[in-house]
């Protein structure tokens, strides 16, 4: 047995090496917009992860990168490439790091005045964390400025119901012992339920014990700002989120 | 000193049931006709309730974790992922010995590096191996007794499937049809490991079969046979399902029906000659492979009795055939399904719907590429006469693109997703082979890839999705305990003795779980 653990061993690829030649990119740009663009958007501008950003949460290394996108990223909603070959994940690999190697995309506004508007007349504090205050009722925003592009931030704000984060579903329950409980879904399976509520408690509820669930994936609790806030105010909020980098 | 002691007179008990076939679990459906029904009959729905763990198998790898076991006189003999066998003492779970394969790192391997599980023949212990070998290995120690290459892994094949034995051979399926590879259904002699016979499932150049292939389309024609299939003894013949055709989802250069891609074919067991065929999805764009278990049934049929095959196809229609003559007695949709006429033809065919085929810009059509049933196996009470099937309900958006053969590459031409914004549900439904509707159901929240056990104790054990072992009762679907093991599911139970008491186990998450009345 410990010969063939050596072997196995010995059989581990070694540190990925990305190739750097342009027919190479390119040739990766085409399987990205084959496998790829239809979430992260042809230029980088889809509702899942930013990719025009020299670090990337968690790809720190070209490694992980490629290791990322043979397995995906397990409990999100990133899946493991299929139809790709080893070679054809290195040319994704090295064109999402070209596109890291792009200026980040251009934004209109003005950072310091969105963050003022997040602050105060947005009031976005409530619900969202960032550098660890704020409030529980919407994702934390640390890293948003890597995690979404800014045309997509922009959808976000102006149309909260446009993009749903998963896991953020609204639910509510009615519970056969009269009462309600309405919150965001944290998870669920067939006999039970988990519901984090607008105060930011965790309750777990037997389906046995609920007489009605209702269940809307595509209605975000959040406000839509259309109407709000001006073009240009939603502009300078864009801005200040895509800043937001979590250290990176 | 003391341990080992009171292993061997565990061991001794369980070979008190030696011979005795119900207290083991020789096949991987349990018996050749694809039941995965057993007699034992210890856990009833009267005392389900008091089902507790007995012990838990870890393994130490992340891939899923598929294996259905073999049980013979306590010991039982497990597949893990990617292509390794490990012996275990059903008493105390603990490991006997274990067979480590080690892999080339240039395969090309479709949908996890996984297996099904092994088969058992006097003293040995069968594996079909990623790399698509076949080996012997001893049933006592581990030691490879023979080891060969059923097909070129360099050219896509794989071995995902657990063995069949059909009487002194080794019957193995392949996989490998997201690679333009050529099916096929092969047997070898378990004791020489020399090759009987081999079924091409696509037929060759000259030969009848290619006409229904546009051009030489046939080449790269897939049809693999990647879940076990039944058998039965009094008509010497072997039933086994086939996959999809290759290209999965763009049919523009294979136009035809693609045989005998997605059918059901009946093979003569001494000689592998074909007896005859049924296609269920004729010119497949959808990837609906018909990889489900053939349950092999002797029921009434309008009066009189008849030898049947049933068959919960992945294509969301579900059939009943003749299994002397392959004739179609009753073919109905059993779950939503947007991708065909209603209703079947006279002979059983299915009609196509217009703007249901792949297209560049998305098609949205139900069911989904994973099917209204996949590789979950199904089990047949012959108690209850019902056929309990895992069923899935999910739309999907299927897109096609272009991919020129490539030996090894992927060969997919198109790709699919989960119908946005819609959450998928499943159901253990319980079929009526006389009616082909359901006569109980049991609703899940997501669709599970658990197969489905049935017993003489009027219970059927499956599993949720979210890693839930269920029990239910055979004759309403009531649930009657559940134990969540914390993992998702993608393998089948099976039940057994253990030291004289009823035990059932299935892989939950990358553990292996069994359960006793306390
Ligand atoms: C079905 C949608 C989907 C597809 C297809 C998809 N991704 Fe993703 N990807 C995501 C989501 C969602 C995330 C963010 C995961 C999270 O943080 O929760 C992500 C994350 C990533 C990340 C990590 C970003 C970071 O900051 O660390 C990389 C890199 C990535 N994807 C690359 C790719 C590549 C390359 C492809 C094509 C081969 C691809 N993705 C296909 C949805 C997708
Ligand atoms: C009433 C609570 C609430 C308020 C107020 C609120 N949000 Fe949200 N926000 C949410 C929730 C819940 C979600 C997750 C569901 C969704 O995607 O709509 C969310 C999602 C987001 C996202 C997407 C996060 C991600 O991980 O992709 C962004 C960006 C965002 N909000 C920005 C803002 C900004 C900027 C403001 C203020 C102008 C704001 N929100 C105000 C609750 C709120």
């Amino acid at each position: 047995m410990w010969k063939h653990a050596l072997l196995l061993l010995s059989l581990a690829p070694a540190w990925a090496q990305l190739p750097t030649d342009a027919a190479s990119i390119q040739a990766g740009k085409k399987a990205y917009e084959w496998h790829c663009a239809f979430c992260h958007g042809a230029g980088s501008d889809g509702f899942a992860a930013n990719l025009v950003s020299p670090r990337l949460i968690y790809a720190p290394t070209d490694s992980s990168l490629v290791n990322i996108i043979r397995t995906g990223i397990s409990g999100t909603g990133m899946p493991p490439a299929l139809g790709m070959s080893e070679t054809e994940i290195k040319q994704v690999a090295a064109y999402v790091r070209s596109l890291g190697r792009t200026a980040p995309q251009k934004v209109a506004g003005d950072a310091t005045r969105g963050e003022a508007l997040y602050n105060g007349k947005g009031g976005c504090t409530g619900c969202h964390m960032i550098g660890g205050s704020g409030g529980r009722m919407g994702p934390d925003l640390s890293d948003i400025g890597i995690r979404r592009a800014p045309a997509s931030l922009r959808t976000s704000i102006v149309n909260a119901d446009s993009v749903v984060v998963p896991g953020w579903a609204q639910v509510n329950a009615e519970l056969s012992g009269g009462g309600k409980l309405s919150g965001v879904r944290l998870n669920e399976d067939t006999f039970s339920i988990q519901i984090r509520d607008d105060g930011g408690k965790i309750h777990s509820l037997a389906k046995s014990g609920i007489t009605k669930l209702e269940k809307n994936a595509a209605k975000s609790t959040m406000p839509s700002y259309e109407g709000k806030l001006s073009g240009a105010e939603i502009d300078d909020i864009v801005a200040y989120l895509f800043s937001l980098r979590g250290g990176l | 000193m003391k341990i080992v002691k009171s292993l061997s007179l565990l061991l001794a008990a369980g070979s008190l049931v030696c011979g005795q076939n119900a207290g083991n679990w020789l096949t991987y459906s349990g018996n050749d006709a694809g039941h995965r029904y057993s007699t034992l009959n210890q856990i009833t729905k009267a005392n389900a309730a008091r089902l507790r763990p007995l012990w838990v198998y870890q393994i130490d790898k992340t891939d899923k974790f598929e294996a259905s076991p073999i049980v013979r006189d306590g010991i039982m003999y497990i597949s893990e992922p990617p292509s390794d066998v490990t012996a275990l003492e059903t008493g105390s779970g603990r490991v006997l010995w274990k067979y480590k394969r080690v892999l080339p790192d240039d395969m090309p391997v479709c949908c996890g590096k996984v297996n099904r599980g092994v088969a058992i023949h006097g003293d040995s212990i069968f594996l079909g191996t990623l790399d698509a070998h076949l080996v012997a290995l001893d049933a006592s120690t581990g030691s490879v007794l023979w080891d060969v290459a059923v097909a070129d892994y360099k050219a896509g094949y794989t071995s995902t499937v657990a063995p069949l034995i059909v009487k002194d051979k080794v019957i193995i399926g392949s996989a490998g049809g997201e690679f333009g590879v050529r099916g096929y259904l092969a047997a070898y002699d378990a004791k020489t490991g020399k090759q009987a016979w081999r079924f091409w499932t696509i037929p060759a150049a000259g030969e009848k079969g290619t006409e229904t292939w546009k051009g030489d389309s046939y080449k790269f024609g897939s049809g693999t046979t990647w879940v076990t299939g039944s058998y039965d003894a009094a008509l010497n013949t072997i039933y086994w399902g086939t996959g999809n055709p290759g290209p999965d989802w763009n049919g523009v250069k294979r136009e035809g029906d693609n045989l005998y891609s997605n059918s059901l074919i009946a093979l003569d067991a001494d000689t592998g000659k074909m007896k005859w065929y049924f296609q269920f999805t004729p010119h497949d764009v959808l990837d609906l492979d018909s990889t489900q278990v053939p349950v092999l049934a002797d029921i009434q049929w309008k009066g009189a009795p008849r030898k049947v095959v049933l068959f919960a196809n992945r294509n969301a229609f579900y059939y009943v055939l003749d299994r002397q003559t392959g004739e179609y007695l009753l073919g109905k949709s059993y779950v939503r399904q947007t991708w065909a006429q209603p209703e079947l033809d006279a002979k059983g065919r299915a009609t196509w719907l217009p703007n249901t085929h792949p297209t560049a810009q998305g098609t949205t059509v139900y069911p989904n590429s994973p099917g209204a049933t996949n590789f979950q196996a199904p089990s047949y009470s012959p108690q209850t006469k019902l056929h309990y099937v895992m069923t899935r309900d999910e739309g999907g958006v299927f897109y096609s693109g272009d991919d020129s053969y490539k030996q090894g590459s992927w060969y997919l031409a198109g790709r699919f997703v989960s119908k946005p914004g819609e959450e998928a549900r499943g159901a253990i439904k319980a079929m009526d082979p006389r009616t082909g509707t359901a006569k109980w159901e049991f609703p899940m929240f997501a669709p599970s890839w658990a197969g489905v056990l049935s017993t003489a104790g009027g219970v059927v054990f499956s599993a949720t999705w979210e890693g839930d072992m269920i029990v239910l009762d055979d004759a309403t679907g009531k649930l009657l305990w559940r134990f969540p093991m914390g993992g998702n599911v993608f393998a089948n139970p099976v039940t057994f003795l253990s030291g004289g008491k009823q035990v059932v186990a299935i892989a939950a998450g990358h553990a292996l779980f069994t359960f006793a009345l306390e």
